[in-house]
């Protein structure tokens, strides 16, 4: 059992969460993620490791589905059944001299550590956070603390440029030529299409790639991905990625291969 | 030589109805039945069956402890050399080991020692005698990783010596390829239970959710007074065919399968939140245990139509005997010699598989004929096709020990006492053999916790 140390919520659909988990916390570094089970019947879900505190592990998390429902209805004190970790590949800290992090939605989680990493290198960073509107936007304060320049893009343009992050992403890359390396985190086609313009202005970018897994450990293969042709497990090999040759489309199709059962446990959850 | 009376047939479920549920197909042998097969057990002088068990099990003693209603003597006769007899019992390919070479074997059958195996297994287990006396203690520290057999019965021997023995697992469960790989009905998990908890009294403990490697390194594990560390990790990670189409939907890989039925207690929406998603049609590809579970298990959640697609014929198919034989009772199409070349989706689904038909060449390495392409070719509709055709150790330890030495496919390499590159640091099981049998896991366990033992004697009073 994990005990929950404290619980804050950031918005209508996320929450951050400190769990303490000595076990997870000893090793973990950027990049790293846990899998975790809610209860004794619970599906196992990756969740990325946002930050470590000591014996705790810091994560966030956005209420898709039945089981991040679920983890959304413990409060500080709770305990959770299962959290295993640090689980994955760390993320690649490259020689980069400005790097610039595309985090959408809740991709902002994962994004931290990363240019965290970086900053602490003494790189330049940027970032493009996007999100549905303005109460979306996460962590903003904590990228303030990190970053040279931060733009904001929401959906219906309650805050910042209304449209998407390619849509602020694309002039920058034409116009700034420090740039020389993207990370894209956050929805797959949101990853697809930053990986398109990072190949048009020829940059190099990293993408974190999040296929359906179970046990994290290479066991299973249902997390499997093609990158140029071949297959990689992105439990083990990944999660994160070069996003050049990734085949978005396919992770595209075997994240919602489910679908149509996770909706039966949504709505067994709503009853 | 008398005349040999027959071998007594186990009970089993009716076909028609076990392949719709997962209760145990065989139902083993009742005390009357067992003493009845016993008895066709002629006590050889130097019994081959005893030669042909990896572990050494004193068959002719203990089947003559069973015929004397002696059966707690007939129980502690052979958990002198299997911890495990009613799992062994189940899933133990007899016919290539014990009975494969019982005398009888050569003008009648084989005694069914796996059946006999189990019921004093089973009569052991109901009766608890498994439960350890007091332990002497000798305070020094040992860590095993993976509560697979290999792990299980190391952690046992050492604790029986007297060590303080934890047993680290990755999963939220312990047990291997017994919990999440080996289905219910050839193994109800509730025995694999009863032995972790029968560990679990003699005073082995257990860590969950720790990944050896990641959570805490063997380097860490040493710093925190372990003093020597056995490598049980098995043998996890699914081959695939590396054909056009593998990674379409649908396209599952039998320990994904496997592992959301077993572990995650997939059956059916909405009873279950790591859920199953099966058509009619459903191809396995292989031939081993691991293809038969898959094919079976299909078949009990609800396809239609299963086929296996095996490159060799019926010969050659490496599955234990009883498994083959259960299959095709439970309506499983056997597609032999005939070899998936390519998968074809819709809408990035898989529909269809097609196959080239083979024909068997001379022996390769493994001794079995080879079987080559002829350029003919079929397809077949299929909803889901389950890849089953082997697995290699994960690269999480390998990755993650600075001088672990590993073969190039990723098996750890030991001496002739267990022991890896790294002194102190002993392997075995699947990790080091590649996937094998339960049986020979647990050997392996228990010798190298032997040598294990050792080595701690001698560190200690030099
Ligand atoms: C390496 C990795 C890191 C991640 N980090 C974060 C994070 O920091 N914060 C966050 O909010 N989300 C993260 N996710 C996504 C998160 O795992 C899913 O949102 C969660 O599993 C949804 O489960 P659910 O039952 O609530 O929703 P469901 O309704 O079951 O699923 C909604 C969608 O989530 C995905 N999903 C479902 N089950 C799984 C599973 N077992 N593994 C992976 N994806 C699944 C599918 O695409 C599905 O369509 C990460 C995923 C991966 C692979
Ligand atoms: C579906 C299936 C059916 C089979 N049927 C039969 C049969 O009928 N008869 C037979 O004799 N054999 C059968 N086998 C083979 C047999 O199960 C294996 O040979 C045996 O389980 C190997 O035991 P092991 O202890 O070496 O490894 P495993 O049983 O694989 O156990 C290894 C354990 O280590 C854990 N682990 C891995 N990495 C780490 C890490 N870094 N840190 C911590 N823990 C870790 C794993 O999660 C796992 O629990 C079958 C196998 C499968 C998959
Ligand atoms: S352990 Fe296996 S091989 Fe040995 S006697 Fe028992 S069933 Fe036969
Ligand atoms: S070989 Fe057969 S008959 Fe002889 S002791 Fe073994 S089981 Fe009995
Ligand atoms: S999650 Fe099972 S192999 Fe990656």
């Amino acid at each position: 059992m994990y005990k929950i140390i404290e619980k804050k919520v950031l918005n209508k659909d996320i929450d951050i969460m400190k769990i303490e988990a000595p076990l997870v916390a000893r090793n973990a570094e950027p990049g790293h993620f846990v899998i975790l089970r809610v209860d004794k019947e619970g599906e196992r879900i990756p969740l990325t490791i946002a930050d470590i505190e000591g014996n705790n592990v810091v994560i966030i998390y956005q209420k898709m589905g039945y089981s991040t429902q679920l983890l959304g209805k413990k409060e500080a004190g709770d305990t959770i059944e299962d959290f295993v970790g640090p689980l994955g590949q760390k993320a690649h800290i490259r020689d980069k001299k400005h790097v610039i992090g595309v985090a959408g939605g809740v991709g902002s989680a994962p994004m931290l550590p990363q240019l965290k990493a970086y900053q602490e290198k003494g790189v330049k960073i940027s970032l493009i956070l996007g999100a549905r509107n303005k109460d979306y936007l996460i962590l903003k304060e904590e990228y303030e603390a990190i970053c040279d320049n931060i733009y904001l893009a929401t959906d219906d343009g309650s805050e910042g440029t209304k449209g998407l992050v390619t849509d602020v992403l694309e002039p920058l890359l034409k116009e700034d030529d420090t740039i020389d390396h993207v990370i894209a985190i956050g929805p797959v086609i949101m990853m697809k299409f930053v990986t398109l313009l990072a190949k048009k202005y020829s940059r190099s970018i990293d993408v974190s790639l999040n296929p359906i897994m179970i046990d994290g450990t290479g066991m299973c293969g249902n997390c499997r991905v093609s990158i140029g042709g071949k297959t990689y497990f992105g439990c083990i090999d990944g999660p994160d990625f070069p996003g050049e040759d990734v085949d978005f489309d396919e992770l595209m199709s075997r994240q919602s291969y489910y679908k149509d059962e996770e909706h039966v446990c949504y709505l067994r959850l709503k009853q | 030589m008398k005349n040999i009376k027959p071998r007594l047939k186990v009970k089993e479920q009716d076909p028609q109805k076990r392949n719709m549920n997962f209760l145990e197909v065989a139902l083993g042998y009742s005390l009357e039945e067992a003493k009845e097969e016993a008895l066709r057990c002629i006590d050889c002088k130097n019994p081959r069956c005893v030669q042909a068990c990896p572990v050494r099990v004193k068959i002719p003693e203990f089947i003559k402890l069973l015929l004397e209603d002696a059966l707690d003597e007939a129980f502690d006769k052979i958990y002198e050399d299997n911890i495990l007899p009613s799992i062994c019992g189940r899933v133990c390919p007899q016919e290539s080991q014990c009975e494969g070479a019982c005398i009888l074997g050569i003008k009648s059958e084989p005694v069914n020692i796996g059946a006999l195996e189990r019921f004093v297994g089973d009569y052991g287990m109901e009766k608890n005698l498994a439960e350890a006396s007091k332990q002497i203690e000798n305070k020094i520290k040992v860590a095993v990783v993976g509560s697979g057999p290999a792990g299980l019965a190391n952690a046992a021997s050492l604790r029986k010596k007297g060590y303080d023995v934890t047993i680290y697992e990755a999963l939220h469960d312990y047990g291997g390829v017994l919990k999440y790989g080996i289905p219910d009905f050839r193994l109800p998990k509730d025995i694999v239970t009863h032995e972790i908890n029968n560990l679990e009294k003699m005073g082995v403990k257990f860590v969950k959710n720790a990944v050896i490697g990641k959570s805490i390194t063997i380097d860490q594990l040493f710093e925190e007074g372990y003093e020597s560390i056995f490598l049980g990790s098995g043998a996890g990670l699914p081959s695939g065919l590396g054909i056009p189409g593998e990674n379409l939907s649908g396209v599952y890989f039998a320990n994904e399968f496997l592992t959301r039925v077993n572990l995650m207690k997939a059956r059916a929406v909405p009873d279950s939140l790591t859920p199953m998603k099966l058509g009619d049609n459903v191809a396995v590809v292989g031939g081993g245990n691991v293809a038969m579970d898959a094919a079976r298990t299909a078949k009990r959640l609800g396809a239609k139509n299963v086929f296996i697609l095996y490159r060799r014929d019926r010969e050659s198919l490496p599955a234990r005997f009883d498994e083959i034989h259960h299959a095709e009772e439970e309506g499983i199409d056997f597609r032999l010699l005939e070899n998936p070349v390519e998968l074809f989706g819709e809408d990035r689904v898989v529909k269809t598989v097609k196959v080239e038909a083979m024909k068997l060449g001379e022996p390769d390495s493994s001794g079995r004929r080879r079987p080559l392409p002829t350029g003919k070719y079929k397809t077949y509709p299929i909803d889901n096709i389950i890849i089953s055709i082997g697995q290699k150790p994960n690269p999480i330890l390998k990755d993650n020990t600075m001088g672990l030495e590993t073969q190039p496919w990723g098996g750890i390499i030991t001496d002739e006492y267990h022991m890896t590159s790294i002194p102190g640091v002993f392997a075995g099981g699947d990790v080091v053999t590649g996937a094998a049998t339960v049986i020979l896991a647990m050997g392996a366990g228990k010798d190298a916790a032997h040598h294990m033992d050792e080595y701690l004697q001698n560190k200690h009073n030099v």
